[in-house]
Order: C-alpha cells, then sequence, then structure tokens
C-alpha cells in the first residue's frame, strides 16, 4: 500500500475515531496530528505494530510551551518514521500546565528513555511508568525547568555579572 | 580465521551477559569495584561519565553522566535572529560544522520557501561530503589510537588539515565554520579552492587506502574489535539508531538516499552496510563511507554548474558590501538583516541531513516573528549514546573504551 497523508489519517480515524485523532494538517509534508494523553501510548502501538503502516522507528520528541493556550499550554511531540516506506508523520499531545503528565513511551522505544528524561528536565513532563525520569543535562539542585517560556534567557538574579564590563 | 574468533567472542559475550544478571541479582554479597571513568578522561574523548561496577576486569553495570558541556542552545536559539544561530549549529558535532550548518540553513529554506541554484547545491555537497570525510577520519584514527596504534592517527591528521585547509579558503574558518548563509554560499569557490579540492582528491586516496592496510587486516586490531560493542538491528532500530552505526547492524537506512536533500540525487554512489554491528563492523562502514564520498566530491567537483551560488532572496540573503555602500536599497536590506528585523512567516518544519553520525534533524516552530519560536535539536549522539550501558555491560573495561570510540560520541553534540 502506497502510504499518503490521506490514506493514514483515514485509517487511524477509523481505529480512533474523529474524537480522538484531529486537527490534522500538513506543514511541511510530514502529517501532523492531534491525540490525547489517554489515546498515545495506543495510537502510537498500533503504528507500530499495523501490517501495512509499520511505523517503527522513533526519530524524535519534543516539547513546545505555549503559555497563551489556556488549559492546554504544553505540547508534546512526536516524530516517527516508518522505515519501510519511508513514511513520516507527527503526532502532539496537549497537556495543561498544573498537570504535565504524559504515559511512557519507553515500553516501546528504547530511545524514548533520555527524550522523556529531557522532556522532563526542560519542560517539567512527568512521564508515569519511566524507569528513571531524573534530569539529564541540567544540574540535579535546579528547581525549575528552563525552556519553559516564562523564564528569560539570563538569570536575572546574577550578581557577578556587573553591565559596565560587557559594555551595556 | 577471523570468522571463528568472531563466533567464539560472540558467545563469550553472551555467557558474560547470562552470569551478569545472576550475579546483579545478589549484588549485595558480591566485592563489586566502583570505578569512574570520566567525567575527564584521556581515553573518552569528551566530557561525559560512566560510573562503572566492575568484577575485576569484566563491567557489571554502567550508569552514565551527561550534560558537563550543556550551552542551552535550545533556549539561546529562542531569543536569537535566525542567521545568528548557525554559529551556534557549528558548535554540536565540532568535527563536521559544515553539515550541521547547512542542515540549519536548508531547514530555515524549507520554511522560507527558497529555492537554491544548483551550483550552490553542488557546492554544499562539496563541502558536506568533506566534513563527512574529516569526521570519520577522526573516528576510525582515534579507534586506532585506542587500541594501540597511533601512527595511522598522525598520518591522517595531515589530510584532516588539508580539509581545513580548503574551509578557510572558502569562508576563511575552520573548525567552528559558520559556513554559507540561509540562501546559498556567502562567496563562489575561488579558483584556489577549486584547486585545493583537485588537489585533494589527488592525494587522499593514496593516503587513505594506506591507512586501511594499516588497520583492516591487522592481527591485534582485529582482535580488539571483532564482537566486541555488538548490538543487534532491533535494538538498534529501537534506541533510535542512525548513520554509521546503524549501518554496521545491517540497516541500509541513510537519509542521503531515503530523503534526498541539496541533490544528492544526481550522484551515483552506495550505502556500504555491516552484518554484526560490532566495533569492527563500525570502522569498515565508516571506512568504505569515505570512500563513497570521495566520489560524491568527484562527480560534484567535475559537473559543478555554472550559476548563481546563492538564492536570489533579497529579505534574507545579505547583498554583497559594494552594494550596501553605493545602494539605498542594499543598505537597508542589510541593515534589517543585521539586526534582525526580518520576520520569518509563520510555520513549523523538520528538515534532516545525514550528519557524521547519523540523521540530524532540525524541528523549527516558527510563530511568524523574528526568532524560532521553538527550535529543537535531533541530535544523533544523545539518542544513540543511552545504549552505550547495554553495550558495555559483560565486556571488558578496555572493550569499552573502544566502543566508545567507535561509536563516535560528541560531547557537543551530546549535550548540545
Amino acid at each position: 500500500m502506497e502510504l499518503t497523508n490521506e490514506n493514514v489519517l483515514g485509517k487511524l480515524i477509523a481505529q480512533f475515531g474523529e474524537e480522538n485523532i484531529f486537527d490534522a494538517y500538513d506543514p511541511d509534508g510530514i502529517m501532523t496530528l492531534t491525540t490525547t494523553r489517554e489515546n498515545i501510548i495506543a495510537l502510537i502501538q498500533y503504528l507500530y505494530d499495523d501490517k501495512d503502516l509499520q511505523v517503527q522507528f522513533l526519530t524524535t520528541m519534543a516539547g513546545i510551551h505555549f503559555p497563551d493556550h489556556k488549559g492546554r499550554e504544553l505540547c508534546m511531540m512526536y516524530q516517527l518514521h516508518s522505515l519501510r516506506h519511508n513514511y513520516r508523520l507527527r503526532i502532539k499531545v496537549f497537556v495543561p500546565a498544573e498537570d504535565p503528565v504524559l504515559p511512557t513511551l519507553t515500553n516501546i522505544y528504547a530511545a524514548a528513555n533520555w527524550m522523556e528524561r529531557e522532556a522532563y528536565d526542560f519542560y517539567g513532563f512527568i512521564f508515569t511508568g519511566h524507569p528513571n525520569l531524573i534530569r539529564i543535562l541540567n544540574i540535579e539542585e535546579m528547581e525549575y525547568h528552563p525552556m519553559l517560556k516564562q523564564y528569560p534567557l539570563e538569570d536575572q538574579t546574577r550578581e557577578d555579572k556587573i553591565d559596565t564590563y560587557f559594555g551595556r | 580465521m577471523a570468522t571463528d574468533n568472531k563466533t567464539a567472542d560472540t558467545d563469550q559475550l553472551q555467557e558474560f551477559r547470562d552470569n551478569r544478571d545472576l550475579k546483579l541479582q545478589d549484588k549485595k554479597n558480591e566485592n563489586l569495584t566502583t570505578l569512574n571513568l570520566g567525567p575527564t578522561h584521556p581515553a573518552t574523548h569528551g566530557i561525559f561519565q560512566n560510573i562503572l561496577q566492575m568484577d575485576g576486569e569484566v563491567i557489571m553495570d554502567a550508569v552514565p553522566t551527561i550534560g558537563y558541556i550543556h550551552r542551552a542552545f535550545e533556549k539561546i536559539a529562542e531569543r536569537r535572529p535566525f542567521y545568528q544561530i548557525t554559529p551556534l549549529t557549528d558548535r554540536m558535532n565540532y568535527c563536521s560544522s559544515p553539515i550541521n550548518n547547512m542542515g540549519y540553513h536548508m531547514t530555515v529554506e524549507k520554511l522560507l520557501g527558497i529555492e537554491i541554484p544548483k551550483r550552490a547545491q553542488y557546492i554544499r555537497v562539496i563541502m558536506m561530503e568533506l566534513a563527512r570525510i574529516s569526521d570519520h577520519l577522526i573516528c576510525n584514527s582515534i579507534l586506532g589510537v585506542d587500541s594501540g596504534a597511533f601512527t595511522g592517527f598522525l598520518y591522517v591528521m595531515q589530510e584532516r588539515e588539508h580539509i581545513y585547509d580548503i574551509y578557510e579558503e572558502v569562508c576563511g574558518a575552520r573548525l567552528t565554520t559558520n559556513m554559507g548563509r540561509i540562501g546559498g554560499m556567502e562567496r563562489d569557490l575561488s579558483p584556489k579552492a577549486l584547486h585545493l579540492i583537485g588537489e585533494f582528491l589527488k592525494r587522499f586516496p593514496k593516503v587513505w587506502a594506506e591507512f586501511e592496510k594499516m588497520l583492516t587486516r591487522n592481527r591485534i586490531f582485529i582482535d580488539r574489535t571483532v564482537g566486541v560493542g555488538a548490538i543487534t538491528a532491533e535494538r538498534a532500530l529501537s534506541y533510535g539508531f542512525t548513520g554509521p552505526n546503524l549501518r554496521a547492524t545491517g540497516v541500509d537506512y541513510d537519509v542521503r538516499v531515503m530523503n534526498p536533500y541539496s541533490s544528492y540525487g544526481d550522484f551515483e554512489f552506495e550505502i556500504p552496510v555491516g552484518a554484526k554491528g560490532d566495533t569492527y563492523d563500525r570502522y569498515l562502514v565508516r571506512n568504505e563511507e569515505v570512500w563513497q564520498s570521495l566520489k560524491i566530491i568527484e562527480q560534484a567537483y567535475k559537473n559543478l554548474p555554472e550559476g548563481s551560488y546563492h538564492a536570489d532572496a533579497p529579505h534574507y540573503y545579505l547583498p554583497p558590501k559594494q552594494e550596501v555602500y553605493t545602494s539605498m536599497e542594499a543598505l537597508i536590506y542589510h541593515f534589517k538583516i543585521v539586526m534582525g528585523e526580518i520576520d520569518a512567516p509563520k510555520g513549523e518544519v523538520y528538515h534532516s541531513v545525514e550528519g557524521g553520525n547519523g540523521e540530524l534533524g532540525f524541528y523549527l516552530v516558527s510563530d511568524g516573528g523574528r526568532t524560532p519560536y521553538r527550535l529543537h535539536f535531533r541530535r544523533p549522539c544523545f539518542i544513540y549514546y543511552q545504549a552505550y550501558t547495554e553495550m558495555i555491560v559483560g565486556g571488558q573495561l578496555a572493550d569499552a573504551i573502544l566502543t566508545l570510540s567507535s561509536l563516535n560520541v560528541i560531547a557537543g553534540e551530546l549535550d548540545a
């Protein structure tokens, strides 16, 4: 079967229903669709197991923060790749900032381990069932998640940087 | 001879792994030694730590710690105009900076919808393949150093020097190149650059053949690498391996062929694959890729098309300096681009290139402002380094060092 965005989307909607697969669009040739956190693992497992799709490679995961979207501030982007059909797709899940909980993907992809730790480290996502959800790139003592938009680039409380040294 | 040796080693490795599981169960009764490999250790070629639990010479468990040179590139990128992000990408895989630069440029061009002239694409291909050669050359020669053969390293290092001379002629820098611009190259290949590339193409094959001769059939090297740090194709795919490390396990995934970019479709080349996914296979795959890269450079060099070396995109591509001084329009564009006053369109793109270590991806979300809203780097090192624990447990400490160098983990890319 030749995989196109239309027939893959049709297949997924037939399987999961329109209430669980929504906001599908194609920004750059890679189909992007949104699902809910209740369905994300089932969806990725389905893509993995289905004989026609064989989407069995996790390319990357990235968090995005939209502070203006009330109730769906945090977005997790999963990008998957079917190496057999050379077909890529992108799945997004939105969660509220006060409840950034998602199920872990480590049972399907070993690669998700550090990607989820990175998302936890930088955005504060909590992945239930993750074997070792600790910070990965930042120091353990850090008290915030630095990629969230409310944090400016430089630490505003630093006192060792005096403006005159930097010509400001 | 070598084949027998290979199976024996693999069986031994399996035996170690089985024993390890038993031994880890009653770890408390065991006198394991804790050994800190890193953060700064001459044999790890970068700053990352592994806390090893050793039973004599055998590694029982390993806990990797990374992040020692984390520089928050993704955060910085959200506060910089697009053209100021290129120098950040240099510092990811600094053994092959041009690939990072051009991967980033192509991502932004995809967002802006700029069409790049053929000549610029071919120049990019030449520079990217030179970068791949210098990347693989370092990796394979360091592998020699770690197994006790220093000569080859010093010998091919001179060739890397010649590649850096070409970079210098093309963009002015050597290591962190910041090569090219959004929209093409910053200048055309000069006659001297063309001459240097021609000379390199003549001289390098002989050097690389000699280097191969030194290691490929070397008894000591084979003994040290065959069956060491092996991983199966299934595990490698699950761990998100890409690039030479994945191809060494037998999966022929190469972004240059799967999703051709920058006219890679025009060139004839092959994707070498290994079979066992061990250190020796990774070495062989990289070796062969150097030959294929040479082939690509030769074709691009011979068929270099005429035309412009940059796209006609005045809003994003800096005008020539001479025009800035003489033409009002150029001055305005120059000012707006340099001050980062030009907004990018809204959009969301992913673009990946075949980096030195695998699929180097850029996921860019733009909200229509002067900076990216979100820029995520898919760094191949970061993703496959998690498999390192699994690959070394059950083996010996000296083998762990070789596995690390054959994976070609670059600390800058690992931590970004």
